[in-house]
């Protein structure tokens, strides 16, 4: 693997095989004094991120600490960002000082991919941590992990994706690998809130989230991105929990069995209770967890092998 | 240890240096070597564990363990410890998949542990697993034992036990077979074509 740039076009042995590292390195770890891995010493990761993040950026840094990478974390803010320099000219200069991957968050979709074509002589890898509406690969791989955890093999398990899938880059790459990976996807959502190709996804989509809620072995509920929208996407905030929220008589609904899983921030009283957050029943922590190990996985992959002819 | 997907392509020439019967009894005698090297059993000796370094030392430590409870009665705790992470050679090869580590519930700290591989041959992959060990615990000791030790070490490391030695050349290739991986029990020495 070079970059990590979507899941989309990711075979199932490529992801199957980031999973299994990913697990393997949880269970490496477990119970150990000393979280530090001589893996990556000597490599440096440079996180990029030019919109707010808690979790993926610390996740990021956390992982390439604990394989002994060097990590150097760059936002927009306090850098020559901020002077007007270009994502271009920013990308270069960070290869250029040495960095053996960049990790991008950008709200542009599509950035990522623009950053490894210009690195593409550089033999810097490129990591996507979210590219505006289009893809977050790492949140999906954490996903699956967890939901292999909690529900085995996810060949033929059905997962809903609840809410607002039009802006969401957790929806768009969940869909395409946990397709990818076997498992049938239904999108629940407003149709204000689908992308308008939905119908080309290899989905199935549904308007009724009652309806839905006793077949599914997990449900995934996305964050309302009140930042990327500008208009009239639902009435109002609690008519848009009532008809699409997460609350206890839902968990009912569902199978015993059956996972909830957010990739936050959460919006509690909004997509989801907290009487649903704080259930045994939802996996949100246990996501961020396997984050950090996915993430492990990911750099693994990327860095720690012989020079690949591009 | 030898690459885990042995026998991809036909070698030239290969022969048998161990059969079945001839892996058996090798185990059995290792298993007694390392009842008398440590005094298993006796009241001042140190807890023994042994860890198998994947593929195929987990399945060759489970077996030895097994011979040792035959003969001493004592039942020595055996866990799996993957090296990859601490190999040196992760950039001159293709992506290598993990292996699992298991550590028994006793842990190593003052123990006495034993690695267990199938062929020594430059010695790296035992330098990988020393330094895996300092990461989980302090052992008292360390001691190694392999099925087969074919020589051209790089480093300055040996085997405390050793099933078998055969002088091979670079060009050869040894490699174990066992029945939990693979269809039989044999030791082979494979010759390929330049």
């Amino acid at each position: 693997m070079k970059h990590l740039l979507a899941t989309e076009g990711m075979g199932a042995a490529t992801a199957t095989a980031v999973l299994d590292t990913a697990a393997q390195l949880k269970q490496t770890l477990l119970g150990r004094e000393v979280r530090k891995l001589p893996t990556l010493r000597g490599r440096t990761v440079i996180t990029m991120f030019y919109e707010n993040s808690t979790r993926t950026r610390v996740s990021f840094e956390i992982a390439g600490k604990w394989m002994s990478a060097d990590v150097v974390n760059v936002s927009s803010g306090g850098s020559s960002v901020g002077k007007g320099e270009s994502l271009r000219d920013t990308a270069q200069t960070l290869a250029a000082a040495g960095a053996d991957c960049v990790i991008i968050r950008h709200p542009a979709s599509g950035a990522a991919h623009r950053l490894a074509e210009w690195l593409k002589d550089t033999g810097t890898s490129v990591v996507n941590a979210g590219d505006g509406m289009h893809e977050h690969p790492t949140q999906a791989l954490l996903d699956a992990a967890t939901l292999r955890e909690r529900l085995g093999d996810l060949e033929n398990k059905r997962v809903g994706i609840v809410g607002d899938v039009l802006h969401s880059r957790v929806a768009r790459s969940n869909v395409h690998l946990l397709t990818t990976l076997g498992a049938r996807v239904v999108l629940v959502a407003p149709p204000t809130l689908l992308p308008t190709h939905v119908d080309r996804w290899p989905v199935t989509v549904s308007h009724t989230i009652d309806a839905e809620l006793p077949t599914l072995d997990a449900v995934m509920m996305l964050r309302v991105q009140a930042e990327r929208m500008h208009g009239g996407f639902f009435p109002s905030a609690r008519e848009y929990s009532i008809a699409y929220g997460m609350n206890e008589r839902r968990l009912n609904l569902l199978p015993d069995d059956a996972v909830v899983l957010h990739p936050g921030p959460m919006l509690r009283g909004m997509e989801i209770s907290a009487a649903v957050a704080d259930s045994p029943r939802a996996a949100i922590i246990q996501q961020v967890s396997n984050g950090v190990h996915v993430r492990m996985a990911v750099l693994y992959h990327l860095l720690a092998h012989e020079e690949e002819v591009a | 240890m030898a690459p885990p997907n042995r026998g991809a392509t036909e070698p030239a020439e290969r022969r048998e240096l161990l059969s079945a019967g001839d892996v058996a009894r090798t185990v059995a005698r290792m298993a007694h070597q390392v009842i008398e090297r440590t005094a298993l059993g006796a009241a001042d000796a140190s807890p023994v564990v042994l860890l198998g370094i994947p593929t195929r030392g987990a399945p060759i430590a489970t077996r030895l363990a097994d011979r040792i409870a035959d003969f001493s009665g004592v039942t020595v705790p055996t866990g799996v410890l993957d090296v990859t992470l601490y190999r040196d050679d992760l950039r001159r090869k293709p992506t290598r998949p993990l292996g699992a580590t298991a550590l028994p519930k006793t842990g190593i700290d003052d123990h006495l542990v034993i690695l267990v591989d199938d062929v020594l041959y430059s010695g790296r992959t035992i330098r990988a697993a020393l330094d895996a060990l300092r990461d989980v615990g302090r052992p008292r000791a360390v001691q190694l034992a392999v099925l087969v030790d074919r020589g051209h070490r790089e480093l300055p490391i040996r085997a405390d036990y050793v099933g078998k030695n055969v002088p091979t050349s670079r060009t050869e290739e040894v490699h174990v077979l066992l029945t939990e991986i693979d269809d039989r029990d044999a030791v082979v020495l494979d010759r390929r074509d330049p």
